[in-house]
């Protein structure tokens, strides 16, 4: 699966993810309170300036904003007839501005970057028994599952259409029966790698190892494998 | 939470995100397409449990929130996330849990007529979110975003009745809920 990210070592790319972040939280409640066109289009000029420092070509921005436009098209044009053009203007500003900057965000930082911070902020909620180190093993496993699911799903299409099934939808049960009885090797497989109560700690960390439970050989596999 | 349970929430993210590679299906009476994306959530939440599911459609958000384009058609990001649908998408862990609830609450007695309840309420709670945001971001008067949901309302009876047959299905062949205590945790 491509991420969305593009390659490059602007100011913008080098800026750390959490702080891309918060400007982002801060700018997108400003824009949502602010009700001034003239200060919603500086802020709009903004964000286009930020894309041409972070070197983000034309056909990336069409690409990422082709759906959207068609969105802002129809309520600015639904806003200024059955309200003012005011509103209209600040109604479809507001939303370029959102979603320009979003995906300003998202084409600048790598996916480790971006899954690092969802550890981060997943933290607050550990009491509830979340675990944000098991985020980054989730996201890997899901990315994995996706092709297997796709191959798996054809397969199942496949043999039906030779029995001569043609209803649509038959193969999502088998497909899930199948890809429940993966899921609990993969289960197996992960606690067999000491995925189990203890923490996973990062690796290079140095000290003793307050997780360690069994032979402290296994219980830190490479995390970048699966 | 043990790495089984890691390994189902992945896989049903996986498989919301799959069901979203799948074009739409138009649906010809009333001109609309329906995405099969919200399938993936009820399948989640008839299968897993609620605890399971929800993290599962948290898992999704996450994915569209580092950049990976597992939203129907192609489309993620952060942009996604707070753009004039951002509710419905929201609304995934919350539809998710619901219908969880709903299973889990019947599952000694689960018949595809309770599934299909506990899946349409599942698919009806992403009306209250996904339409209040819709329309708090558009500054349109809430009774017309309100009405909007009659578009949609036809494709999810079908999916909710596909959604029934599988996790009923899926119960007999596989059952993955213990009732009466905390989902297997």
């Amino acid at each position: 699966m491509l991420s969305l990210y593009v390659p490059g070592d602007s100011l913008i790319h080098r800026t750390p993810a959490w702080l891309k972040l918060l400007v982002l939280c801060v700018c997108g409640t400003a824009v949502m309170i602010i009700p001034s066109p003239v200060a919603l289009a500086v802020g709009l000029a903004l964000v286009v300036v930020s894309y041409a420092v972070a070197g983000i070509g034309v056909r990336v921005v069409w690409r990422a904003s082709r759906a959207i436009l068609v969105f802002v098209v129809v309520i600015t044009a639904f806003q200024w007839l059955f309200s003012s053009w005011a509103l209209a203007l600040v109604v479809g500003e507001r939303i370029l501005f959102l979603v320009a900057a979003a995906n300003l965000l998202t084409v600048t930082t790598t996916m480790s970057d971006l899954i690092a911070t969802v550890e981060s902020l997943l933290t607050p909620f550990a009491r509830w028994g979340v675990r944000p180190d098991r985020a980054g093993i989730a996201i890997a496993l899901a990315l994995r599952f996706i092709p297997t699911l796709v191959e798996q799903g054809a397969l199942i299409r496949e043999a039906q259409a030779a029995r001569g099934v043609k209803a649509p939808f038959t193969y999502l049960a088998p497909l899930i029966i199948r890809a429940l009885r993966m899921a609990d090797g993969v289960g197996e497989a992960l606690e067999a790698r000491g995925l189990g109560a203890a923490p996973v700690r990062p690796l290079g960390a140095t000290g003793p190892d307050p997780g360690a439970t069994d032979p402290p050989a296994i219980a830190h596999p490479p995390t970048d494998k699966e | 939470m043990r790495p089984k349970d890691i390994a189902l929430i992945a896989l049903f993210a996986a498989l919301t995100c799959t069901l979203g590679l799948t074009p739409l299906i138009p649906l010809p009476l009333i001109g609309a397409t329906f995405a099969l994306q919200t399938l993936g959530m009820l399948l989640a939440g008839g299968i897993l449990g609620a605890r399971r599911a929800t993290a599962s459609m948290a898992l999704v958000i996450a994915l569209v929130a580092i950049g990976l384009p597992v939203l129907t058609g192609g489309q993620g990001g952060l942009g996604k996330l707070v753009g004039p649908t951002a509710g419905f998408i929201w609304s995934w862990p919350i539809g998710a849990c619901l219908t969880g609830l709903m299973i889990q609450h019947w599952w000694e007695k689960l018949t595809p007529a309770r599934a299909f309840v506990a899946a349409i309420i599942g698919s009806v709670s992403l009306y209250v979110l996904g339409h209040s945001w819709l329309a708090f971001s558009l500054h349109v008067p809430w009774s017309v975003a309100w009405w909007s949901w009659v578009v949609y309302l036809p494709g999810d009876i079908v999916k909710s009745l596909l959604a029934a047959v599988v996790i009923v299905t899926v119960k007999k062949a596989y059952p993955l809920i213990t009732p009466r205590t905390r989902a297997a945790s």
